[in-house]
């Protein structure tokens, strides 16, 4: 039995670092990672099976429902090995999958020795797999090839073992076969991690480093930040400190999870485990930073600490006005645990108060906003995202724009905006589909290059502003699915932009107004005048629509005046029943928004911000009001 | 005297049109398989049953009007409907000019009935016409023949009711501008003095309502709707038929007195199955089914389904709600500053007569009675 009973495995603190083996695991968010992770826990016996479940190490309901990590981990798992009847422990480190959270994964991968790449071989590797591989093959790790899922009827472990191999530099028979699913070669994967995988090499008498790669905010303990020591020693006795703020911590609790956290005397070269100081704000305790002793500090922090940076902006306003405390309560709850998260107050005259939010990317969006609402039982308002301009006005000035409604007036000298580098997986029969998207999207093609017989990766840059502006959704509906993206900021660039406002009996109304590339200047402001005319109901004026770009109009609409709003009946049983109606009207009035004289339904501005489908759904509202 | 008007409703039709709401069964859906003049004696049985209920609980008053209403009043006989206003004679003070009136199907009087109803005591008449227009009528379930009309209302004339007037039903599914306006002066041409004319309501729970859920059938839409309302106002008051309600149109002195009342907020108690009384401040209906109003009057004296008793903020929406849709409008003075601060606006779009207004009255214009639920909502938000 390879398993080893944890009070006979080697100790935390005490494990020599050639013992030690650490490892992540590479994979798309569908392609069985969690459950690998699930499977690993029980061949190795931390988890009892009557305590067994699903996706264990996946501690967020969102993330158990989304399929997603969001947080990665870290688990001690002590490991006979098969091939020499070896003790030995590893450590392995949960990375996040999605492309907003790149710098998360280099630092989950900065922990490690080496990789495990997990591909679902009914479906090949996907472009944010490939991003994450290619990072992890910079960081210098160890590769081991996995093809999961091979119980699928659908699985083709030939024509994606040759996809790997090719990708890494291996042989197909290099890459090992299993099923998360039922078990079958999990055993001989632990195995080859031993074997494969170097262990770590630190100086166990050089001052102390450690890399913080995770850090999460619990509502009992704090911060639990996670750590993988390079060189020293981490003990509960030692006052800790940050390299990047500087700022002396006491060391509360020094442990390891395995799965459950277990708390040791401390952790040695090579260890990976968690402390907790009592610190209140992941802020404090930044991913990718360096922990040193403070008695003996180091003289040189690890490499690559970076200060997370928001690439998209969007404004969150609640639907109900009187909500904005609590929605103030709910980010200051969620900026404990999510160090890139920043906001600030905003107000628009159409939408209220609410904040203007900063975030890595579209998930990161989209997940901060699920879990306000969720958590803190709110209905938000956002705003269409956008990125962050630099601005050089007439007169030589810079200004950061992060909010259309900060775009300066007069005259413009140049703006920069924020070019990524994108990088597309998909079957070659959509190679043409993808350029054309792309072409239009302001994209310059960088290369292609075959994966295998039918499957390709492109690669272009974009005005990051482009992908942010339903270019996945676009890309997934136009190759039916099969393309995956992943991109990477790589600068800025100068843009040929402009901000198109749109007025509403004149009136600017600021959630409307939008930073674009002057050739799509048109098209949008046909786009929102259009969709408002359909949204705004008619009311006893005649509404102009216009969208213009400074003082010049280049789209606009008109919703005519309305005729008739009068119920042709009133007698004696008709009375109490067209009170109650107008009782309801009058609610109904109460929760539109005035632009001006202009009742603009809540649903509207949620519809023109938004998609198609909304809009269905908001027209079907207005209606039943009117 | 107080005064109290009266409203009976016969709950009671051959067949039910597709476009109806209204509290009403066909013998069909009640499984009457005997001569209708059972049904007819004992409904007015309950009637006045309910109308000495009606003396017992109210105070002695003026009987200023009554209104038989339904469904088809005339599908009871006669001489029921006059023992209903005897009774109510007997048990009120009748106004010695009580407007009495009675609403009928154009296709089913006769001279005869028509001399009977008078005698009975009746001195006003309102025809269902609808429309002059054959597919119009057809689209709205209607059989009757439109040269009926002519015919019965020179009959009434000559049985000696002094008001007669005629519904008219505009915005019907495939009436065009000219078929209304062939309504409009066929209705004109009639021996008439009052004019009723609804724009078509498509309630929900109708055959209509679902036809048009379906999208079996597409009605016209409002802004034609409001041609249509302007074709007639414009005829009527060419023809010397005064507005003095949105829907309402007549001659000098023939406006519908009973209506009036509830536009004014009077007292009248409603009897019949599903009817609905007010009486200062306090509104309450009858249980709607003719089996059940039967059941309660027989075992409670009393048919009363539920009441409600207006706040002061509800009788004031219902006051400026009823009362800016008649042409004799609200005294500004009445309106506090916040409900007037939206009425410069409406005033400055011609939504409101300036006549009216410099004479200190809030009095819709033309257009102003085709968005007065829009006024209103603004005055009371």
């Amino acid at each position: 039995m390879p398993a080893i009973p944890l009070a006979k495995a080697p100790q935390p603190s005490f494990t020599n670092p050639a013992q030690l083996r650490n490892f992540c695991i590479i994979a798309h968010i569908d392609h069985g990672k969690s459950t690998l992770a699930d499977r690993m826990l029980g061949i190795t016996e931390v988890v009892d099976p009557r305590n067994m479940r699903a996706q264990y190490l996946d501690r967020m309901d969102i993330e158990r429902e989304r399929g997603i990590t969001i947080k990665s981990q870290a688990v001690r798992l002590p490991w006979r090995s098969g091939l020499d009847n070896q003790e030995y422990v590893l450590n392995m480190i949960d990375t996040p999958g999605h492309v907003d959270f790149t710098y998360e994964v280099s630092r989950s991968l900065a922990a490690c020795e080496g990789a495990v790449l997990l591909v679902d071989c009914a479906q090949g590797i996907e472009a944010q797999t490939l991003a994450n591989l290619y990072l992890a093959m910079e960081n210098n790790l160890t590769i081991i090839p996995v093809l999961n899922k091979i119980d699928l009827p659908a699985a083709q472990p030939e024509k994606f073992a040759e996809e790997l191999a090719k990708l890494i530099g291996c042989q197909p028979e290099d890459c090992l076969r299993v099923s998360g699913k039922t078990g079958a070669g999990v055993t001989e994967l632990l195995d080859q991690i031993v074997l494969q995988i170097p262990a770590p090499v630190g100086d166990a008498n050089a001052p102390t480093r450690a890399l913080i790669f995770d850090s999460v905010y619990d509502t009992y303990r704090g911060v639990v930040t996670y750590v993988r020591v390079i060189d020293g020693h981490l003990s509960t006795r030692d006052q800790i400190q940050m390299f990047s703020t500087g700022v002396r911590h006491e060391m509360l609790e020094v442990g390891v999870i395995s799965p459950e956290p277990v708390v040791s005397k401390g952790l040695g070269v090579g260890e990976v485990g968690y402390v907790i100081t009592g610190v209140k704000d992941v802020r404090q305790s930044r991913v990718g930073d360096t922990i040193t002793t403070y008695n003996n500090p180091a003289k040189v922090a690890l490499a690559g600490y970076k200060d997370p940076r928001p690439m998209v902006f969007s404004g969150l306003f609640p639907i109900d006005g009187a909500d904005f405390p609590l929605l103030r309560e709910a980010l200051d709850k969620l900026q404990l645990n999510d160090a890139a998260l920043v906001y600030e107050p905003e107000s628009s005259a159409a939408l209220g108060f609410g904040f203007r939010c900063g975030f890595l990317g579209l998930l990161h969006m989209e997940i901060v906003r699920e879990r306000l609402e969720r958590e803190s039982n709110l209905t938000l308002i956002s705003t269409a995202p956008n990125v962050v301009y630099s601005v050089t006005t007439g007169d030589g000035q810079l200004l950061t724009v992060t909010n259309p409604s900060e775009y300066p007036e007069g005259k413009i000298e140049k703006v920069e905006e924020p070019i990524v580098r994108a990088t597309v997986l998909a079957p070659s029969e959509f190679i043409g589909t993808i350029m054309e998207l792309c072409q239009e999207r302001r994209g310059t093609l960088l290369g292609m290059d075959y994966l295998s017989e039918d499957r390709v990766e492109i690669r272009y840059t974009l005005p990051l502003a482009e992908i942010v502006f339903d270019f996945f959704d676009q890309l997934k509906s136009r190759t039916r699915g099969y393309a995956s993206l992943d991109y990477e900021p790589i600068g800025t660039a100068e843009g040929d932009l402009v901000k198109v406002d749109i007025l509403l009996q004149g009136e600017k109304v600021d959630a409307f107004s939008a930073i674009v590339h002057k050739d799509k200047a048109y098209a949008y402001g046909t786009m929102m005048t259009g969709k408002l005319r359909e949204l705004i109901p008619r009311q006893q004026f005649e509404i102009p629509i216009q969208a213009a770009i400074g003082g010049r109009i280049i789209a606009r609409e008109s919703i005519r005046a309305i005729r008739k709003d009068v119920l042709a009946k009133c007698y004696g049983g008709d009375i109490s029943r067209k009170r109650k109606l107008l009782e309801k009207q009058k609610e109904g009035k109460k929760r539109m928004k005035m632009v001006g004289r202009v009742e603009v339904p809540q649903e509207a501005f949620v519809a023109a911000l938004t998609t198609d489908a909304d809009i269905d759904k908001a027209k079907a509202k207005a209606k039943e009001r009117e | 005297m107080n005064t109290l008007a009266f409203y009976v409703h016969i709950p009671y039709c051959v067949r039910r049109c597709g476009y109806c709401d209204f509290n009403t069964y066909t013998p069909g859906e009640l499984s009457i398989t005997n001569d209708f003049s059972v049904t007819s004696r004992s409904y007015i049985d309950l009637l006045l049953r309910e109308i000495e209920y009606a003396r017992e609980v109210s105070t002695a008053a003026i009987v200023p009007s009554i209104f038989f209403g339904g469904g088809t009043p005339t599908l009871m006989e006669s001489k029921d409907l006059g023992r209903v206003i005897a009774s109510i004679s007997s048990n009120f003070e009748l106004a010695t000019d009580a407007e009495i009136t009675t609403e009928a199907n154009p296709d089913t009087v006769t001279e005869e009935n028509l001399n009977e109803l008078r005698a009975a005591g009746f001195n006003r008449i309102s025809f269902g016409m609808q429309s002059a227009v054959p597919h119009v009528l057809a689209a709205l379930d209607r059989t009757h023949n439109p040269e009926n009309v002519l015919k019965a209302t020179t009959w009434a004339r000559e049985a000696g009711f002094a008001e007669v007037s005629v519904d008219l039903i505009y915005g019907t599914a495939g009436e065009s501008m000219a078929d209304w306006e062939q309504t409009l002066d066929t209705a004109l041409s009639l021996p008439i003095s009052h004019i009723s004319a609804y724009a078509l309501i498509v309630e929900s729970g109708t055959k209509l309502g679902a036809q048009v859920k379906r999208g079996d059938v597409i009605m016209p839409d409002d802004d034609q709707t409001a041609d249509k309302y302007l074709l007639a106002d414009d005829k009527f008051t060419a023809a010397g038929f005064n507005w003095y309600e949105l829907s309402n149109w007549s001659k000098p002195g023939s406006e519908c007195r009973h209506n009036i009342a509830y536009w004014k907020g009077e007292n009248w108690w409603g009897a019949g199955a599903g009817a609905h009384s007010h009486i200062d401040g306090r509104r309450f209906w009858n249980v709607k089914h003719p089996a059940a109003y039967t059941q309660k009057v027989i075992e409670a004296g009393n048919p009363m389904q539920d009441q409600e008793i207006l706040t002061l903020e509800e009788a004031r929406s219902e006051e400026i709600m009823l009362q800016i849709r008649l042409a004799s409008g609200i005294p500004l003075s009445e309106l506090s500053p916040k409900e007037r601060s939206s009425l410069p606006g409406f005033l400055a779009g011609g939504y409101l007569l300036g006549s009216a207004w410099e004479r200190g009255s809030l009095v819709l214009s033309q257009s102003g009675r085709l968005i007065a639920d829009r006024i209103v909502r603004e005055i009371l938000v």
